[in-house]
């Protein structure tokens, strides 16, 4: 085949690859953060008995169902059309957390129904209100329930940041084509920057294996 | 509007071809990825060793790096070794590892849920190994994975718009090609979201109504 792997272009510019990755990992933490509070309030919507809850149902429904680098690609380059202009990182974000939002929303929707129905009906028994109970009492189970898939999706949507190259914010893949695309080590560059990808995964899934165990629901 | 209306005329050939090119994608890359994922998943379920550690290795490296990481590698480094991909074969190449590593996964979990028993019982009345995977735990298998396998059919459609990063014509880019020439980014997009809306809606419907015919009788 003759071609020998020389790494030395990349490990000249493994910073970079550092800094990308730093980037992607804040995204991602940005999106998670907003997108359980989305998932949270969708999700008390999508089982109530609200008038708004076919809309709720038809974002998650519309969001789960249209690709990520379609909704990133709206934001960022057809809403200034509607007068709603924001920045490279802004817009991913908006994205980002919009799609992680409809996924959770059906996240949550699935532990809320697995918190015990007396755990409320104490909390109203010994004069808590509603929002009280739910702040208190409702939505600390739900999320401790709703853990597993919550540190999954964490996972996914660091990968998925991935796709904040296509508009050109500098995260692990916007550095690792520029790599490529300057030294034309390959190989090199495409297997370093999956590795910092895997091991990242593999890292995060320990951690948050860790926290689960740390968190979860005594049996 | 009207311009709207008379672009959208105008670019109906590309656009449609675009979708065409889409669902092909998509479809190729699903039944490749099932195909691949099936052997994956048995290795998984079944093989000791370095087999099964090799797959494992796989598995796990593939979904631990995201997908349009996967598509740029495939994309650039077959090139270089000499393979003479297009982006078009390198982009499907690319899915359908995707692909492999969920099916994979998604067959492993369905084979695991079958109550030992099953195999017990095919065992006892004398069918081979091969028989009773086929006619035992196969068909069980395959209405436990049901589900999970359309939501990666969905998943590789969304995944498919990746493709024209590195310039497969799909519906993405024959959309974004559109939007280059009238400057019309909102509806265009707009359109191009509500597409695949509507091809994942689809899947997603039908995905349930075979879910409710294969469901097992006996509950």
């Amino acid at each position: 085949m003759g071609y020998t792997l020389n790494f030395a272009a990349v490990w000249r510019d493994i910073d970079l690859l550092w800094a990308g990755l730093g980037m992607g990992l804040l995204l991602a933490l940005a999106s998670i953060l907003i997108g359980v509070a989305i998932g949270l309030v969708m999700a008390f919507v999508l089982t109530s008995r609200s008038p708004a809850r076919p809309l709720a149902a038809s974002y998650v429904s519309i969001f789960r169902n249209t690709p990520l680098l379609v909704l990133i690609l709206f934001t960022y380059f057809a809403m200034p059309q509607l007068g709603i202009r924001l920045g490279k990182l802004e817009s991913f974000i908006a994205a980002l957390s919009l799609y992680a939002g409809a996924y959770l929303a059906e996240v949550f929707r699935g532990a809320l129904s697995a918190v015990p129905p007396g755990l409320s009906e104490a909390g109203l028994a010994i004069g808590l209100t509603r929002s009280q109970i739910r702040l208190n009492i409702v939505i600390p189970v739900m999320l401790r329930t709703a853990l597993p898939s919550l540190s999954s999706t964490f996972i996914s949507l660091f990968k998925d940041t991935s796709l904040a190259a296509a508009i050109a914010v500098p995260e692990l893949t916007y550095y690792a084509r520029k790599i490529n695309n300057e030294s034309f080590r390959v190989i090199e560059t495409w297997l370093i920057a999956s590795i910092f990808y895997v091991a990242t995964c593999v890292l995060l899934v320990s951690l948050l294996r860790l926290a689960e165990k740390r968190l979860a629901i005594p049996k | 509007m009207d311009t709207f209306l008379t672009i959208l005329w105008t670019a109906r050939y590309a656009l449609l071809g675009g979708l065409a090119m889409t669902v092909f994608i998509s479809a190729l890359a699903v039944l490749a990825g099932s195909v691949i994922g099936v052997f994956v998943g048995l290795v998984l379920s079944y093989a000791r060793g370095p087999l099964n550690w090799l797959v494992r290795m796989y598995v796990d490296f593939v979904r631990g790096t995201p997908v349009l990481v996967l598509i740029l590698a495939s994309f650039y480094i077959l090139g270089s070794l000499g393979w003479k991909l297009d982006a078009f074969q390198a982009g499907i190449l690319a899915l359908a590892v995707f692909c492999s590593s969920h099916v994979g996964e998604i067959i492993r979990g369905a084979l695991s849920a079958i109550p030992r028993g099953q195999t017990e019982a095919a065992k006892a009345v004398g069918l081979t190994f091969g028989q009773s995977f086929t006619y035992v735990l196969l068909p069980q298998a395959a209405r436990i994975a049901l589900p999970a396998w359309v939501n990666t059919a969905v998943e590789i459609v969304k995944a498919s718009t990746l493709l024209s990063i590195i310039g497969v014509a799909e519906l993405l880019l024959s959309t974004q090609e559109v939007i280059a020439r009238s400057q019309m980014g909102l509806p265009f997009y707009f359109l191009a979201g509500f597409i695949y809306f509507l091809v994942n809606f689809a899947i997603e419907r039908v995905g349930k109504l075979a879910e409710k015919r294969l469901a097992m009788g006996v509950r």
